[in-house]
């Protein structure tokens, strides 16, 4: 059977539930980041195979900007991780409960 | 031939990202999302968008990735995270997934897809002239957006980073 746009939508769809997966799982903020990174890629990977299918360029172009938007994200995060461990010492979710009442 | 280096790239793919998340030093974990990025780089060749593919490469394996690397180790976590995931914790995770996925494949059966048995159509010639062409014509304002996006991200991230005066004191 030749590979077609199922096969990519099924991939993308798996790495979007693994990301999820690990972003439920993990309690290390940083490598609850990189969860969050997979997800994206996995929108990425079913775009750009619709963009295929369809012949068009519109989906290559909204990987583009979405590629861009999430190298903002990952800079501004992280920065915010950084200025979250100067106060707290700590990354893992489990022990930032400021917010608890 | 195709067809293996799809298997071969999805498996790795796929692999990647398991070993992303059950990675217990967060050092590996972003060796293993550097393989993750490449293999979808090469899935972007398979889907001939060679543009897409080098930008993922330059932005995500490369600026990404040595990001987080340096954050991880600017910030020497200590081994704190040793600790087996708890029951519960897991139990819910596999059930998020679970209803994730297979919510993701309903959508996906339900769809009529026509000619998806005899693979995909040839490529309507997605070349980086076209692509710059609809950079600048039909996408100029969302272009302009993700500049200026750009832009605020720099500001936030010097904000961020900057140690303020009264910060610095009650600490």
């Amino acid at each position: 059977m030749n590979v077609g746009i199922e096969h990519y939508i099924t991939i993308s769809a798996l790495l979007f539930s693994i990301g999820f997966f690990g972003v439920l799982l993990r309690k290390n903020t940083l490598v609850i980041y990189m969860c969050l990174e997979l997800m994206l890629n996995a929108c990425n990977l079913g775009l750009v195979a619709f963009s295929r299918y369809h012949g068009g360029m519109s989906g290559s172009v909204f990987v583009f900007f979405i590629i861009t938007v999430a190298a903002a994200e990952v800079a501004v995060g992280l920065a915010i991780i950084v200025a979250l461990f100067r106060k707290r010492q700590t990354v893992q979710v489990g022990e930032l409960n400021a917010l608890k009442g | 031939m195709t067809d293996l280096f799809f298997y071969i790239f999805s498996a790795l793919t796929l692999g990647g990202g398991l070993a992303v998340v059950f990675s217990r030093n967060p050092v590996n974990a972003a060796m293993f999302l550097i393989l993750t990025f490449m293999s979808m780089a090469s899935l972007f060749v398979l889907l001939e968008a060679y543009f897409l593919a080098v930008i993922q490469v330059l932005v995500y394996a490369g600026a990404v990735v040595v990001l987080f690397l340096f954050i991880i180790m600017l910030l020497d976590v200590k081994e704190a995270a040793k600790k087996p995931f708890k029951l519960v914790t897991s139990i819910a995770s596999v059930l998020g997934f679970a209803i994730l996925f297979f919510g993701v494949w309903a959508i996906r059966s339900g769809l009529t897809l026509k000619g998806s048995e005899e693979g995909l159509p040839p490529s309507a010639g997605s070349s980086l002239k076209n692509f710059g062409y609809e950079l600048f014509t039909t996408y100029l304002l969302p272009m302009q957006v993700t500049g200026f996006l750009l832009l605020v991200a720099m500001i936030g991230v010097i904000v961020l980073s900057k140690r303020l005066k009264a910060e610095g004191e009650g600490a």
